[in-house]
């Protein structure tokens, strides 16, 4: 991995007012990878993409993208991205086919190459039907698939997408976590932010877990499952001699949450403690840790809807 | 030649959005067929011009500024509707030339004003208005109109700018451009106007802009006789308003643009 850095942030802050958006934030993306920036609503995504993308001042720290400071050289960064924000920007008025002609020319293509260009993408996004029809009737999916197109007018070396699934349905989500797949494939450089967990597994070779706009952990999905056990233990004696690590407690001190050293017997091990420490045993299941896990050891917060490992009701 | 291409590329945008919704330019179309019968069927009916002369050949020029100086609003509601939606962001973390948007936005509208200049003067020639001076003469005229529209379209960009919606900015655009074209000589003549009114009327550049055409289209002009000096040097004093508008409000709205567009 001694290839060069296409994005590289070294403590950067960004306050709003009163509300720290970013606190010291540090990322590094490797030449080729896809780096997974994995966070709660409002913990700082999409203001990091946005100073990454030109589109915000820092307050403090820098920013390089593709070797060029996104401050001191703004326009040398944008000539070597691409960017899909969260929110739809793209002219509505204009047809799926002038939008992408107009980026690609105001992104500095000339008029037939800009014009073949999206074809192509057309194309290639499965949009060629709708090429020429105003913006104000593509559904979510579609329009999504075409702000990707726009960000890859240009092909440029470095893309961010933030957000590229929220809000869409299952399928249409799937069909862009492929089109993904298929971008990586062309070697370019990705920051990919979601709110889902299951995303970022599937799609980031390595995650950054950001938390008050800050990095709290990072690594490959593997190695961010394993920092569960370093959390701090919760008091619940009849259980720790059984689990390998921290003991979560939520819904008032109704379910407990722990990662396990799987083994033969274990369940019936785990009731039979809680039942000798005077706790009954509503549910229990055992599983895989998710990143949900991950997700909520270092945050001390949930992000989706939780699956129980262990349920215990006091009695 | 990029800044250009850019400059281009946003016009046409612009343009694309009024070939598909037409009716957004009703204020340049409809709105000064209307204020032209109005005015000169209705108001004309009690108007006695002081030196003699038809109020319709009188009034034309002044629908034209009224209607010029108006249009202008659709700058300041064309750029507060980009500024609200996403589009500008997108433009942003392209390699264009910032100021490409509001370039281009201000061309945009010195078409239409074309347009609205185009349509007063048929309707005008409907109604019996003839220009009476030389043809480079009625040219310039409208020249001095379609520049000073420019230049209050870059006026109307720092509104749009500086309104969190279109709706605000077509109000306060509205607020200042309506007693900016009525407290004028571009309507009716100000002989008795109070006093004050009417030093406004004297200096207000649309006074200014509505005389010169009104001389250089060869219609009746009752202002020559005012002794205040833009009524007596009406095409200088137009184009010295045309050009420190421009002067002062390029600049201002591309630095307030700016300022707006960066987080």
């Amino acid at each position: 991995m001694a290839s060069e850095l296409m994005i590289e942030a070294h403590g950067l802050q960004k306050r709003f007012g009163r509300t720290v958006a970013l606190d010291g934030l540090d990322l590094e993306v490797h030449a080729g990878a896809i780096l997974g920036v994995l966070g709660p609503n409002g913990a700082g995504k999409t203001t990091a993409v946005r100073v990454l993308t030109t589109l915000a001042a820092p307050d403090g720290g820098s920013a390089r993208v593709a070797g060029h400071d996104v401050v001191a050289d703004p326009l040398a960064v944008q000539r070597s991205i691409g960017v899909t924000a969260q929110d739809a920007t793209l002219d509505e008025v204009l047809s799926g086919r002038q939008n992408l002609v107009m980026v690609g020319r105001l992104a500095g293509l000339r008029r037939g190459a800009a014009r073949a260009r999206a074809v192509e993408l057309l194309e290639q996004f499965n949009l060629t039907a709708a090429a020429d029809r105003v913006l104000k009737t593509y559904s979510g999916g579609m329009r999504r698939r075409l702000d990707l197109a726009a960000g890859l007018m240009t092909r440029p070396p470095v893309l961010f997408l933030d957000e590229p699934t929220t809000g869409l349905d299952p399928t249409s989500r799937k069909q862009t976590w492929q089109i993904i797949r298929d971008l990586v494939a062309d070697g370019v450089t990705l920051l990919l932010t979601t709110q889902y967990l299951d995303e970022a597994d599937e799609l980031a070779d390595r995650i950054v877990v950001i938390d008050h706009g800050r990095a709290i952990a990072v690594g490959t999905a593997a190695h961010l499952e394993v920092t569960i056990s370093e959390h701090d233990p919760a008091a619940i004696g009849a259980l720790v001699p059984l689990v390998a690590g921290a003991i979560q407690v939520s819904h008032g001190g109704r379910r407990l949450r722990a990662p396990v050293n799987g083994g033969a017997g274990l369940a019936t091990r785990v009731v039979r403690a809680l039942d000798e420490a005077a706790v009954g045993v509503d549910a229990l299941d055992v599983r895989q840790p998710s990143l949900d896990d991950v997700f909520f050891a270092l945050t001390g917060h949930a992000a989706e809807e939780e699956e129980e490992i262990v349920g215990a009701t006091a009695q | 030649m990029r800044r250009l291409s850019d400059v281009i590329v946003l016009t046409e945008r612009n343009l694309i959005h009024i070939a598909r919704e037409p009716l957004r330019l009703s204020d340049v179309t409809i709105q000064p067929v209307l204020f032209t019968i109005l005015f000169v069927y209705v108001f004309g009916a009690g108007i006695v011009l002081p030196g003699g002369g038809s109020y319709t050949a009188f009034a034309i020029a002044g629908l034209l500024a009224l209607n010029l100086t108006t249009s202008a609003i659709g700058t300041a509601v064309g750029l507060s509707a980009d500024l609200g939606s996403g589009v500008i962001d997108r433009f942003r973390t392209l390699p264009t030339w910032r100021a490409a948007v509001l370039v281009g936005r201000s061309l945009t509208d010195l078409m239409t004003a074309a347009i609205c200049a185009a349509i007063v003067a048929l309707t005008g020639l409907l109604l019996g208005w003839r220009p009476q001076g030389s043809v480079a003469g009625t040219i310039g005229g409208f020249a001095l109109f379609l520049l000073f529209s420019y230049a209050v379209s870059w006026g109307c960009a720092v509104i749009g700018i500086m309104s969190k919606d279109p709706e605000s900015a077509q109000g306060i655009g509205l607020i200042i451009l309506f007693p900016l074209s009525f407290v004028s000589y571009a309507l009716v003549p100000t002989q008795r106007m109070p006093a004050v009114l009417r030093v406004i009327a004297e200096w207000n550049p649309v006074s200014s802009v509505t005389a010169a055409a009104r001389r250089m289209f060869g219609n009746p002009n009752p202002s020559a006789s005012i002794q205040a000096w833009p009524m007596q040097h009406p095409a200088l004093a137009s184009l010295i308003w045309s050009l420190a508008l421009l002067a002062l409000f390029a600049p201002l709205a591309t630095h307030l643009y700016r300022r707006r567009t960066i987080d």
